[in-house]
């Protein structure tokens, strides 16, 4: 198995005032492809900061990071924005879709910013990632005509569309309720199945439990890295009847 | 990323937000129409008065009488007695540049046949006085100088005097009208001038021989101005200079004395207006311009107002891919199409403003194609230089706080 995410003593330090706070205190984890790994940890573990980290959306104090293979300490602020354009796809809480915009315009986002997409592949791709999170019958509806659970399926489909090689997923069923998170969570399921790796950031254990492997962060160390006995979110939302 | 996705994404931001979009664009309209209107209108009204100038001439010569100081006390010009008779007859025997000089003097009064009336000012000028204001006699004939030296109670009329004391159609010649009370017999029509450019009616005029409008009826023994002819523009400032010396020995002025006329010539008056009313339509375009201005700064409010609402759109551009770069230029296109295409409805709307306004005021419809051109920069310049803090504000955030912004 290729390894996706590689970190080697991770730190993270940050100046508030003239007081330093250490938020990551040298971590080390491998996530290889396939996998589909949750992140879990109270407020203040060090999760969001290791996220931005993984997600390239910053740099850590030392120690070394590897995405497919690409050492990201090195690069520079705009390599790190084609890193994020091509290796990379957010799923956020709030779903981030720009108002007033299509779904499918929504979705071709990402590749308005990859130069080597055509207008035409652009397209064609933004639909096929929309069938892929079952939405080809709302392309043309606007967030504002989407349920929660849609909204946040527009972002999936956007966060596929650069066929990243992971994606990154910040308590993406955090506004969600209970039925449409799992539906959420079973789409997660379906995608990682079909070969995406995965991973999920959130502080609920019920939605831990759907993915196959748990890093638990507190005060900025990892107190637990193991698989766990995956549940399916299908399963559960039929014999709850939720 | 290149430019065409660029203008898109701009574009469709745009498109997200009409209403303030054309609020904004509103600024620009109204700066770069006014600007537009203001500079065409000047420069309409400028070239009305030029040609109403020429049509009298550019080889006509005016002396007028000016204001003199008497003993101290400054008399103003209408009560000046210095220009008489004499003056011409001086100017005709000795000035060698002129063609033809009359006196003028100007009575105003009612004009009455019968039941009509109509309120008008008669002018006294000798027989060389048609020829020196160009008109011409369509019926009839002009007065000559025995008519003039004979003081005789005679006139020539022009078509709009004609139409309003002979409603009838009756012909007006060897007819008898009264002017302030005393009669005139009518002996020429002129022909019809029509209006000149600043819209006054040109054949709304009687001229009678100068000596009877003096005696008859102002009882005044000077005259108001002079009027003469050069030989051809060329040699109207020749002219010029000899009618201030022969004025100047006849009034017996001495080299340290002020003249007490005012000798001006068409080409000066010409220059004249066109000094004042370029500084007028100056004046009017940096008026203008401060709406202008007024409107870039409005761009930048409202550009300012974007980026701050659109904090999370600019993280999440940044969370997929979009570089500094990128951003900055999103925001600033924004900036530009606004300003451009206000830009260009602003420029079709001055168009039409001044377009309207030289129809409505009869003037010639000028298209001031170096206003445009300006207009058109200064719009991509509002556009780059208001929009340029605002988007460097939007490129450098931190997409990680911009993603958590609320």
């Amino acid at each position: 198995m290729s390894e996706i995410i590689q970190i080697k003593q991770l730190r993270r330090t940050f100046l508030v005032g003239s007081e330093e706070v250490h938020a990551l205190k040298g971590i080390s984890f491998t996530i290889h492809a396939g996998e589909f790994v949750s992140i879990m940890g109270t407020s203040g573990s060090g999760k969001s900061t290791l996220l931005n980290v993984l997600g390239c959306l910053d740099r850590p104090t030392s120690g070394e990071y590897f995405i497919d293979g690409i050492a990201v300490s090195e690069r520079t602020k705009d390599e790190l924005s084609t890193l994020r354009n091509r290796k990379i796809g957010f799923v956020f809480q709030s779903y981030n879709l720009l108002p007033r915009t299509s779904a499918l315009e929504n979705v071709e986002l990402p590749l308005l910013y990859n130069t080597t997409v055509s207008g035409k592949e652009r397209k064609e791709r933004a639909i096929r990632a929309l069938e892929q999170v079952g939405l080809q019958d709302r392309m043309m509806h606007t967030p504002n005509q989407l349920s929660g659970g849609q909204q946040q399926r527009v972002a999936i489909a956007r966060a596929l569309v650069n066929d990243p090689v992971i994606l990154l997923a910040d308590e993406a069923t955090g506004n969600l309720d209970t039925r449409t998170s799992y539906e959420i969570m079973s789409l997660f399921q379906q995608l990682n199945e079909e070969g995406k790796t995965i991973a999920f950031v959130t502080h609920e254990s019920d939605i831990a439990a759907f993915t196959g492997r748990t890093i638990q962060l507190r005060d900025g160390h990892i107190v637990k890295d193991s698989p766990v006995e995956t549940q399916s979110a299908r399963e559960v939302i039929m014999n709850y009847e939720l | 990323m290149n430019i065409l996705n660029l203008f898109k994404i701009a574009y469709k931001a745009l498109l997200r937000n009409k209403t303030r979009a054309f609020l904004t664009m509103l600024g620009i309209i109204i700066g770069i129409a006014s600007v537009i209107a203001m500079v065409s209108i000047g420069q309409s009204s400028s070239q009305s008065i030029n040609n109403q100038i020429s049509g009298m001439g550019t080889n006509l010569i005016m002396v007028m009488r000016t204001s003199q100081r008497q003993g101290g006390v400054n008399v103003g010009s209408s009560n000046v007695q210095t220009l008489k008779a004499s003056d011409v007859d001086a100017i005709r025997t000795q000035a060698k540049q002129i063609s033809a000089v009359s006196p003028l003097v100007n009575a105003s009064g009612q004009l009455v046949n019968g039941a009509n009336n109509w309120p008008g000012s008669m002018q006294g000028g000798n027989s060389e006085l048609l020829s020196i204001r160009k008109y011409s006699i369509a019926s009839g004939t002009n007065f000559t100088e025995q008519d003039v030296r004979n003081s005789a109670k005679i006139c020539v009329v022009g078509k709009t005097v004609v139409d309003n004391l002979f409603p009838n159609g009756e012909n007006p010649l060897g007819k008898s009208i009264r002017f302030n009370k005393i009669p005139f017999k009518i002996i020429g029509v002129l022909e019809s001038k029509g209006q000149n450019q600043m819209g006054q009616d040109q054949d709304d005029v009687v001229i009678a021989p100068y000596t009877t409008v003096q005696k008859r009826i102002l009882a005044i023994t000077y005259i108001h101005m002079i009027m003469a002819s050069a030989r051809s523009e060329e040699t109207a400032n020749e002219a010029t200079d000899e009618i201030e010396s022969i004025l100047r020995s006849e009034h017996k002025l001495k080299p340290a004395q002020e003249s007490d006329f005012d000798v001006r010539t068409q080409q000066e008056m010409l220059e004249m207006m066109n000094s004042v009313t370029g500084f007028l339509t100056i004046l009017l375009a940096a008026i203008a311009s401060i709406s202008l201005l007024v409107g870039g700064i409005g761009i930048m409010n409202i550009m300012y107002v974007t980026v701050t609402e659109r904090i999370k759109e600019i993280g999440l551009r940044m969370s997929i891919g979009a570089k500094n770069k990128d951003i900055l230029l999103q925001f600033l296109c924004e900036s530009i199409i606004l300003s451009l295409i206000g830009g260009i409805i602003g420029i079709l709307l001055g168009l039409l403003i001044s377009y309207g306004a030289s129809k409505g005021l009869n003037w010639p419809y000028i298209v001031s194609v170096p206003a445009v051109g300006m207009s058109f920069l200064v719009c991509a310049a509002t556009g780059i230089f208001f929009g340029w803090y605002p988007a460097k504000k939007a490129a450098s955030l931190d997409p990680i706080n911009a993603l958590r912004y609320e």
